[in-house]
């Protein structure tokens, strides 16, 4: 096995913010599928006692997670790219007819310096597909909103049992570095 | 083959705690004449999402036993979940696929598994702790047993014949049947 990944030895930003809002929540579970822009939050969940994470084949599995939780009793957590919001659309059906609470943190490629033109289809049109899906969105350029709008996504998700998305633009998440 | 109304009744007699996501379909419709049950999640779409549903389900209740009930056009769909359930290798979850080797909703086109594709061979593949294909009505004691005590991940893979069974509904309102699962969960 591999040795869990260490944090300590990075300077904290935003994705710590995140992790102490899934603190403060109780979030138990955390659904992702492996993406860079989401990486230190990622090992941040992994190596947090309180949270199950559970790695997914392709987004929409995290939509069944969260409602099962929900079902349980605990509270779950989706990450996720902006392409990941297209293979869910069909399973947040689920959501709306039943009327679970639902968190989705978004990191967001096809938009601001985006250099891969095949992110863009999908990317441009995320909060729009959130939105007739029953989402709110909700939108985070600077990393000091990050804690304001977070924790009022996850208190709308999970007082409100409400579906919304925080999109993490791509200006906050930083371009992605292809040349080195 | 197995007649599907028959084993389900069987492996559900005396169900105690178990907890039940029947996947959309025939599936929800088998689970609901077997009688029905607070502790049932009917689906009536979420096509894919069954096991997931109760895999989450499995995580934020390690006490209990949970059992998902997709037909195999469910699980085709959902692959992929079998691999994620292995990662998380929870030991009360079972996964009963009732397998007819078509899609009934839509007018009985065959399946991937009327090809042979092998959901027991995928489970194994996937790290399940045991996985078996069941076609004869003697195995729903042995199978009932595993649901209640057998250490999971397990997947069987329930071999019915493709006849046509009277729709028996359940409640189809889906805020109804989550609050009514709910409350029948917590402690009182």
């Amino acid at each position: 096995m591999h040795s869990p990944t260490t944090v300590e030895n990075i300077e904290k930003s935003w994705p710590d913010t995140i992790h102490a809002q899934f603190r403060r929540v109780g979030v138990r579970q955390v659904g992702y599928v492996p993406d860079a822009g989401h990486s230190r939050l990622i090992t941040l969940c992994k190596n947090d006692p309180q949270i199950a994470d559970v790695v997914l084949t392709t987004e929409e599995e995290g939509v069944g997670l969260v409602a099962g939780a929900a079902l349980g009793g605990q509270r779950a957590a989706l990450l996720m790219q902006s392409s990941g919001v297209g293979n869910c659309i069909n399973m947040f059906s689920l959501l709306r007819n039943c009327g679970f609470g639902c968190i989705l943190l978004v990191t967001m490629r096809g938009e601001f310096g985006e250099f891969n033109p095949w992110q863009v289809p999908m990317g441009s049109i995320t909060e729009d597909v959130l939105r007739l899906s029953g989402f709110l969105a909700y939108r985070i350029d600077s990393a000091d909103d990050v804690d304001d709008i977070v924790g009022a996504g996850c208190d709308m998700a999970f007082d409100g049992n409400l579906q919304d998305a925080i999109l993490l633009s791509q200006r906050l998440i930083g371009r992605k570095q292809w040349t080195k | 083959m197995l007649d599907r109304r028959d084993f389900v009744r069987q492996i559900l007699i005396d169900r105690g705690d178990l907890l039940v996501v029947p996947g959309l379909g025939s599936a929800t419709y088998d689970v609901a004449a077997a009688g029905d049950h607070p502790l049932n999640f009917y689906l009536w779409g979420a096509m894919g999402g069954t096991a997931m549903i109760a895999l989450g389900l499995a995580l934020a209740q390690p006490g209990r036993r949970v059992v998902a009930i997709p037909g195999d056009g469910d699980l085709l769909m959902g692959i992929g979940s079998l691999a994620t359930i292995g990662v998380k290798q929870p030991k009360n979850l079972v996964v009963v696929v009732l397998d007819n080797a078509h899609y009934g909703e839509t007018g009985m086109q065959p399946s991937h598994t009327h090809a042979g594709i092998d959901f027991a061979a995928v489970a194994l593949g996937c790290r399940f702790k045991a996985a078996r294909t069941v076609s004869r009505i003697e195995e729903a004691a042995e199978v009932r047993k595993l649901l209640h005590s057998g250490e999971g991940p397990i997947l069987i893979n329930a071999k019915i014949s493709a006849e046509d069974t009277p729709r028996v509904l359940p409640l189809r309102d889906g805020h109804a049947i989550k609050q009514r699962f709910i409350e029948a969960l917590s402690p009182a």
